[in-house]
């Protein structure tokens, strides 16, 4: 009985857990969409900032993705964005990308 | 019996027309940038009269209006130019003009509409009426290379001045000649100019600059005197904050002998003087993106970058001191004044609404609901140069 309610409970944390992720990538989505979007266009392909559309970045690797979205690109006004996201945030936003969000 | 019944009929038709009539000098249509359309409002109740769809994608969209303001031009991110009939509420004309655009114009006799775009880089002109092209001006600035425009305004003497991005260029177009445009061109003004804005009078034009510190100015009646390079010493050795969003300057607030404009990457509006040094900076909530000057220039409305949207602070011109700090909800990205200025309307973009405040007792007056509502504009700015 004891195990079967751990079991349940370790069940219904991890689901909690799984919905607070997709929370979580909504907000991102939504970060993405309208403040990303702010200088890379709402639909991402471009703006003062280059296209983010996933055709464009076919050729960048995740490594530069995450350092520039993390340290920014110094000479641009591309921000860096380590004291608003967490690495977590930033490895869910380069996957989103890569989809796309349209 | 007859001459009755004329009557009847002429009085008939006579009340139709009149409630068919109506000025516009109190509508003005909000973006709804996320699902393509407009929102026609008026301001002398404060409603909102219809809804007019079908206009692409609007993030960062732009309007100003024809001189009978009747006609609104909208300009959209995906290189769209429409053109609204805000009495019959309804699209005259939509044509796409670039890949890419960012704002616009309309010219000082309001028969030229001109539009900033960053791909293909440059300036195309249009006929206001038909939306025809009349010139196209391609940025290039170096071999083959174009640069996107950004600041584009319109200037007193039939005049369009724009500034290049990439280049650091601000070009002067004169179109009193619609069929030769004269560019003159001023170069090496200074890196990454991000934002233009032309002086309520029409005569400097003043480029905001993101690679350097400092702004690039054009006295636009002496153009032969160069641009000169003012506040050149705000900012050196102290570190810039990230900026989550570029500022813009379009809302610079003159008030009396006072300038006040957003700093970029930091939390102060800086205050110049009329020689065009700095003589303040006021500590601000976040960094300014709009500083807006309520028309009678007594009160400075300013708002702030992501992640610290969510606030409006009101300053006072003669104390240079923040009177109010409001908190209207996440993600506040325009406002408007009345013309008369005893209301401001905000968007509220995270909440999809737009709020109307009191501009004495900052109390909410009106609240409308707007799709995720950005830009502002009201009809009046038909009047005013360089918006």
């Amino acid at each position: 009985m004891q195990t079967l309610s751990l079991v349940i409970l370790v069940f219904l944390s991890l689901s909690v857990f799984a919905d607070r992720l997709t929370d979580r990538q909504q907000e991102l989505r939504y970060l993405i969409k309208h403040d990303c979007g702010s200088c890379h266009g709402m639909t991402l392909k471009g703006g003062l900032g280059p296209s983010l559309q996933s055709l464009a970045l076919k050729n960048k690797p995740d490594e530069l993705l995450f350092i520039t979205i993390k340290e920014g690109r110094p000479g641009t006004p591309m921000p860096p964005w380590k004291s608003l996201l967490t690495n977590d945030d930033i490895n869910i936003i380069i996957k989103i990308l890569r989809k796309g969000i349209n | 019996m007859k001459l009755f019944f004329t009557l009847t009929v002429i009085l008939f038709l006579t009340s139709c027309t009149t409630q068919n009539l109506r000025g516009t000098g109190d509508l003005g249509l909000i973006i709804e940038r996320a699902i393509g359309q407009v929102k026609l409002v008026e301001h002398t109740t404060n409603t909102s009269l219809a809804t007019i769809k079908g206009l692409g994608d609007l993030s960062h969209a732009s309007i100003v209006y024809s001189r009978d303001e009747r006609y609104g031009y909208v300009f959209g991110r995906d290189g769209g130019l429409t053109k609204i009939d805000i009495l019959e509420q309804k699209i005259v004309k939509r044509i796409m003009q670039s890949g890419n655009s960012i704002g616009g114009a309309i010219s000082q006799d309001g028969k030229l509409i001109a539009v900033s775009n960053y791909k293909p880089g440059g300036v195309k002109i249009f006929n206001a009426d038909t939306l025809d092209l009349v010139a196209n001006i391609p940025a290039v600035y170096a071999q083959g290379k174009q640069s996107k425009t950004v600041g584009l305004i319109d200037a007193p003497g039939q005049l369009f001045v724009f500034s290049l991005y990439d280049a650091g260029e601000i070009w002067v177009v004169d179109m009193k000649n619609i069929s030769t445009p004269v560019i003159t061109k001023f170069k090496n003004i200074g890196s990454l100019p991000y934002d233009g804005l032309v002086t309520p009078d029409g005569r400097y034009y003043i480029a905001g600059l993101f690679g350097e510190d400092g702004l690039a100015m054009l006295d636009l009646w002496h153009l032969e005197k160069g641009v000169t390079r003012v506040m050149n010493h705000y900012g050196k050795g102290k570190q810039k904050l990230p900026v989550y969003k570029m500022p813009h300057l379009e809302g610079w607030a003159m008030a009396g002998d006072k300038m006040l404009l957003p700093a970029v990457g930091q939390h102060e509006v800086l205050v110049m003087d009329q020689n065009w040094k700095q003589v303040k900076s006021i500590k601000v909530h976040g960094q300014p993106i709009f500083v807006m000057s309520r028309p009678d220039h007594r009160q400075m409305w300013v708002n702030f970058a992501h992640p610290r949207n969510d606030t409006i602070q009101v300053i006072d011109t003669e104390t240079l001191k923040i009177i109010k700090t409001l908190k209207p909800g996440k993600a506040v990205l325009h406002m408007e004044f009345s013309p008369r200025g005893e209301h401001v309307w905000m968007s509220v973009r995270d909440e999809s609404r737009v709020d109307v405040l009191n501009t004495e007792t900052f109390e909410v007056i009106k609240s409308l609901k707007a799709d995720k509502p950005s830009g502002i504009f009201f009809t009046n700015r038909a009047h005013k140069i360089g918006l």
